[in-house]
């Protein structure tokens, strides 16, 4: 029993306020906890569809079991080692890059010191971010569009032949980075100075004195003082390597199938399977794969990023 | 901070402009385009600068503007819908998580965040969807599936925890009950976290086009983005929209396919673009929340 002065100065002994086991609590949260039921763990009861071969018409009961075969049929095909390593590659390129990029953005600004300049700048590199991928794709089209494109154009004038980058699937990887760095290094730059501004003013000072040139202080002040988020940050992005962003993907090569071969990744493959071809008993097996993968892999990262800062990880 | 000297910051600044302006380029390319004479724009290809200046692209869009409309009707209807019910229903979830006596408290906590670990994917959430519930080709795919954010829910459970615990604790003393407690003095205090939850989820919705791929074949519920994607995927949609027109059909009429297509992007995209840098900050503090305590 606590002792509580209510006004007057009289103590007063008053029950704890101890919210355990308040009805209402469980009311509140009642909703929403079957909604995350029906939307995100009835499908994963859903995933036996893996094991099974799908037919609409008898349900997921109904059809009859198909043991390991869509995995195995997975595995062998073509499609396996060509969209496991795209999504890896490229999500791995993403990362570095996109690392890079919102880094050296994030200390650029920093080190601006117009603050109207900088909110100006600042504003002007997120926009690409509220967008869709389907305005993006347009954007791509108006620069590569075979006899439109800006590009195109250009080259033209130069006397140099059209390109058509539609049609050649070497061009993509480089193509796709661009588009992931233009639509989201500015925002993610944003996290990062919000770091920079927390660094103690005093760490600079100090640095001042002893004569340190910019690059030095960039080396050994900021550098220390942010690697901390940048391993979270990394961390989580490493563990979720295996998941592409479909819109990307899909949108921005519009689904051309000629360049697959650096395009295609599991997500994109798993939605053709499921909506093209039909076969719902092998998009589920890729996406059992491309979830248990996943969650290993979070595991994994998460254990490591602990090891190595007990602060960090998710959990 | 470091000393500067007047010509770094010059270099810095120009520097620093010359990336804003790449990056803001693509958008005046599509706004040049759409307001390119067609003729021109066939002839010579697309240009940052408009050729020939023409208003037929956008002329064209508002004379039969009923497939857009349509689109930006039903686009806003679920965005706003969903972003109503999904902050009321996170922070319902998110406050009795935030309570440190909860009983519960740790395995509802976990019940929420596996769902970020693990998923059915794809396949199972489409049988499920379209057998199962039946929300196909109805507004509420657009909404129910994306009421819940597991991710958001932490960020408003972090806010809460950080109320001091004596406003509760005194209203409790004077009496009120939980409900009261949430409602009228919770929810108030946390217009911060509940604004920067409300426009990401908004935003979410509005750029969504994934759903009417999957799940929309009644063509007056398709999203915004989805209306884009097809328009560029079939131009004869836009043709054949033309047609359907009961005015006058100037036999072999030239749509201007080219600037046209342009242009609706741009009329999909400028109201967001307007609008949303003006809730930059609200952004930003939820990135920096969100991905430090994660």
């Amino acid at each position: 029993m606590k002792l509580h002065m209510q006004k007057g100065g009289k103590a007063v002994k008053r029950k704890n306020y101890s919210p355990g086991s308040s009805w209402e609590l469980y009311a509140l949260c009642a909703i929403p906890l079957i909604l995350i039921f029906i939307f995100s763990y009835l499908p994963m009861g859903g995933l036996i569809i893996a094991f099974k071969n799908y037919r609409y018409d008898l349900g997921i009961f109904g059809s009859d079991w198909a043991g390991l075969k869509n995995f195995k049929f997975f595995f062998e095909s073509d499609a396996f080692f060509r969209i496991t390593r795209n999504t890896l590659v490229m999500n791995g390129i993403f990362i570095v890059v996109g690392l890079v990029c919102a880094l050296g953005l994030a200390i650029l600004l920093f080190e601006l010191k117009s603050r109207l300049s900088t909110k100006i700048f600042q504003t002007m590199l997120i926009v690409p971010n509220f967008i869709s991928w389907v305005i993006a794709a347009y954007m791509v089209f108006a620069v590569l569009s075979p006899s439109n494109g800006f590009l195109n154009v250009i080259l033209a004038k130069l006397g140099f032949p059209k390109i058509d980058w539609y049609s050649r699937p070497d061009a993509w990887p480089g193509i796709l980075v661009i588009a992931y760095v233009w639509k989201s290094a500015g925002m993610d730059s944003i996290v990062y100075y919000a770091a920079l501004m927390g660094i103690d003013n005093t760490l600079f000072e100090a640095a001042d004195i002893d004569g340190a040139t910019k690059w030095e202080k960039i080396r050994y002040v900021i550098i220390p003082a942010i690697v901390p988020l940048i391993t979270i940050l990394t961390i989580l992005k490493i563990g979720n390597i295996f998941r592409a962003d479909f819109g990307l993907f899909y949108q921005i090569p519009r689904n051309v199938g000629l360049l697959y071969s650096t395009t295609d990744v599991v997500d994109t493959y798993i939605f053709r399977t499921m909506r093209v071809t039909g076969n719902m008993g092998m998009s589920s097996a890729v996406g059992l794969l491309q979830s248990v993968v996943g969650f290993i892999l979070v595991m994994i990262t998460n254990y490591v990023s602990k090891k190595i800062d007990p602060e960090t990880g998710l959990f | 901070m470091s000393k500067t000297n007047k010509s770094s910051q010059v270099i810095l600044t120009v520097f620093l402009a010359f990336l804003s302006i790449l990056v803001v380029l693509p958008f005046v390319m599509l706004l040049s385009i759409s307001l390119s004479n067609e003729e021109a724009i066939v002839k010579a290809g697309y240009s940052l600068i408009p050729r020939d200046f023409d208003l037929s692209a956008y002329k064209h869009i508002f004379k039969n503007p009923g497939q857009i409309l349509q689109a930006y009707k039903v686009t806003a209807i679920f965005s706003f819908l969903c972003m109503g019910l999904s902050v009321v229903l996170m922070s319902m979830l998110a406050y009795p998580l935030s309570k440190k006596g909860f009983k519960g408290k740790k395995t509802i906590s976990f019940y929420v965040y596996f769902t970020m670990l693990f998923s059915g994917g794809l396949v199972p959430s489409y049988i499920l969807t379209t057998q199962y519930l039946h929300l196909d080709d109805t507004i509420w795919v657009y909404v129910l599936p994306a009421l819940i954010n597991p991710w958001y829910v932490f960020m408003i459970r972090t806010f809460f925890q950080d109320i001091p615990y004596e406003i509760s604790e005194s209203a409790f003393i004077d009496g009120a009950r939980e409900f009261t407690i949430f409602f009228k003095i919770i929810l108030p205090l946390s217009k911060p976290v509940l604004a920067t939850v409300a426009l990401f989820t908004f935003l979410g919705r509005w750029n969504d086009w994934n759903t009417s791929m999957l799940y929309i074949n009644d063509e007056s519920l398709i999203s915004l983005q989805y209306l884009l994607q097809r328009i560029m995927e079939d131009i004869n949609l836009i043709k054949n929209a033309s047609a359907n027109m009961v005015a006058i059909n100037i036999g072999e009429m030239d749509i201007p396919s080219e600037t046209v297509r342009m242009a609706m992007a741009v009329v999909v995209a400028g109201p967001a673009l307007v609008i949303f840098p003006f809730f930059q900050k609200y952004f930003v503090k939820g990135l920096t929340v969100g991905s430090v305590k994660g």
